[in-house]
């Protein structure tokens, strides 16, 4: 891509994954048809997606061992009808010998990660919106639809306009007490819920080279509530169980935005109904009165969020007439947290899990809200009626504000409550 | 390489306006109406939470108009199934997010960007709309607009009706009529 006047700027790592699977070097702007490293659909994408691959006259999929299913969305069934869709994707995955997780396996990203099915520098395609979590990987994650997803069981390839990049710079360590969700929501009511569409986003900085695997993936998770294609961590400081080669961009890459965001002096963030965009510190919001809490989905159930939240709630309990679901990201992570107690001391302080998988978070059962209710959450959503019921209102903070909130019964600040 | 624009492109249908941004997924259809493969029961729940009387007024044939970052959230094909179930013929918004756009044209359901610019369809105003050449023509009070056009291979996608004819059709993934690419 050089060329001696030096005028072409360098590659982006959307650029660069992008360029490696369509066997070319492409640039921002430019429809390619590119390779794809793996895909996975759930209970809520899977069968649309086995009906279309069908319906194309798929009768094999392009590979079965790039191919995961997952039973998480409603997970164990509510109903016969989400039974019977289970049991579709159970003949499926059986016929097709692909991947399959059955229920309270875990949430589809936490098993693509745990499991080893996205590696770094991969291309992936995933028939749900928080696919981008695998930039976490520094891979190149895309959610689609169900459709778009058969397409790439039956030809192991899809067709997609090469991002322009926005460049997201930290500046500062963030402060204790503050953690990659706070960063997040911050990042997110900065760029807004349209601001990242179409484009991918960048995450560097030495806040980020300090981050384990956890919180990156916490990052990446919320590229998704920008409304970007992917979101892509700076691969500095990252270590996994396996070699891997980073993919890291030219100095000189060519980026739409670059902005620079102090975190500093960050307070925690809590997004208010009804948009994770509608972000602010949580000094504006202290003492609103709740009725539950939930800490799951696959932003925020992870062992470091069940400790965060164990060393607030340890020892005590919930305020009085308020109630704290907790879903954990995966079984793996519920039996680590069973070993080392967490699930004791988050069970004494009246917790009440339910299984590893997405529960309340998609509003299909679990604990809905009731009319009037509020719910302070740790997932990645707060749409009007997003956990079942349009009449709830829904707030958005990182695991220990979640565990100060249900502890004093309203928005509390885990400084104050637990010091 | 713009198709000759024809008669038959045209479509003419009654409008429903929701001038609103960020009208999500969960909004176009909640999670838990999304469980079925039974496209009429998706039908009945389109726009639940955003205006319960619209599944019930919604004719076929009829344009669903909206504002900027339309279906953002969610992946859930199901979203423009129930708009199309529920009779809409083509979803005209300011801007739409990504994979809401990806999975409207992937279903058949035509999808047009008019951008920022003021507008006065309101609802119950009759619309003329050739999907193709991004035109669209007011016919209750003459006011004419214009629209981005899809790419090749989305028009290509939507012309057989959807990915799933795409793919039956062409069996792979094809770039006719992109720069550097030969149609």
């Amino acid at each position: 891509m050089s060329n001696p006047s030096g005028a072409v700027r360098g590659l982006t790592v959307a650029e660069k994954i992008i360029s490696a699977h369509a066997g070319r070097a492409v640039r921002a702007g430019e429809l390619v048809i590119a390779r794809i490293d793996g895909v996975m659909a759930t209970d809520a994408t899977g069968p649309l997606a086995i009906v279309a691959f069908s319906e194309m006259g798929g009768k094999r999929v392009w590979d079965p061992a790039k191919v995961s299913l997952i039973l998480d969305h409603a997970a164990p069934a509510p109903n016969e009808r989400v039974s019977n869709l289970h049991g579709m994707m159970r003949a499926f995955a059986r016929e097709q010998g692909c991947h399959f997780y059955d229920i309270g396996a875990g949430i589809c990203h936490q098993l693509m990660v745990e499991n080893e099915h996205v590696r770094p520098g991969d291309l992936f395609l995933g028939a749900d919106s928080h696919t981008p979590t695998y930039g976490a990987l520094n891979a190149f994650a895309c959610g689609v639809g169900s459709t778009d997803l058969a397409g790439a069981l039956l030809t192991g390839r899809t067709w997609l306009k090469v991002p322009e990049t926005i460049r997201i710079n930290l500046v500062g360590r963030m402060p204790s007490g503050v953690t990659a969700k706070d960063v997040a929501l911050k990042l997110v009511g900065l760029i807004g819920a349209e601001g990242a569409n179409y484009r991918a986003v960048e995450f560097a900085g030495p806040a980020i080279r300090e981050m384990s695997l956890s919180p990156r993936m916490t990052l990446a998770n919320l590229a998704s509530e920008m409304g970007a294609k992917t979101g892509l961590v700076d691969p500095a400081g990252l270590t996994l169980p396996y070699d891997f080669v980073p993919t890291s961009p030219d100095p000189d890459a060519e980026y739409c935005v670059i902005h620079s965001v102090d975190i500093g002096d960050l307070r925690p963030q809590v997004a208010r109904p009804h948009s994770p965009g509608n972000v602010s510190p949580i000094d504006d919001v202290l003492g609103v009165r709740i009725d539950a809490g939930f800490i799951g989905s696959c932003t925020n159930a992870r062992l470091d969020d069940l400790r965060a939240a164990a060393r607030i709630l340890r020892g005590r309990r919930l305020a009085a007439g308020v109630r704290l679901i907790i879903a954990p990201v995966s079984r793996r992570v519920f039996n680590h947290a069973l070993a080392d107690g967490t699930i004791a001391a988050l069970s004494e302080a009246g917790a009440t899990f339910i299984p590893a998988g997405c529960g309340p978070c998609v509003g299909t059962h679990e604990g809905v809200p009731g009319d009037g209710e509020v719910v302070i959450s740790t997932a990645n959503r707060n749409y009007q009626g997003r956990m079942g019921n349009p009449n709830a209102q829904i707030y958005l903070a990182s695991p220990a504000v979640v565990a100060a909130s249900v502890l004093a019964g309203a928005i509390a600040d885990p400084a104050v409550v637990a010091p | 390489m713009t198709a000759p624009p024809s008669g038959d492109a045209a479509l003419r249908g009654v409008a429903h306006v929701y001038d609103l941004d960020d009208i999500d997924t969960d909004r176009i259809i909640p999670g838990k109406r999304t469980k079925t493969l039974v496209v009429a029961d998706m039908a009945r729940y389109a726009l639940e939470d955003l205006d319960p009387g619209f599944a019930r007024r919604a004719q076929a044939g009829d344009i669903l108009v909206v504002g900027r970052n339309f279906g953002c959230g969610s992946s859930r094909e199901q979203a423009p199934m129930a708009l199309k179930a529920a009779g809409m013929a083509l979803v005209i918004g300011r801007s739409f997010a990504r994979i809401f756009y990806r999975n409207a044209i992937n279903i058949g359901l035509p999808v047009l960007e008019i951008g920022d610019r003021p507008h006065a369809i309101a609802t119950g105003h009759t619309l003329e709309v050739d999907a193709e050449a991004g035109r669209i023509s007011d016919l209750s009070d003459g006011m004419t607009y214009s629209a981005s056009q899809l790419p090749r291979v989305m028009l290509d996608i939507l012309r057989g009706g959807g990915l799933v004819n795409y793919l039956v059709k062409y069996g792979n993934y094809r770039l006719l009529g992109q720069p550097g690419e030969d149609s």
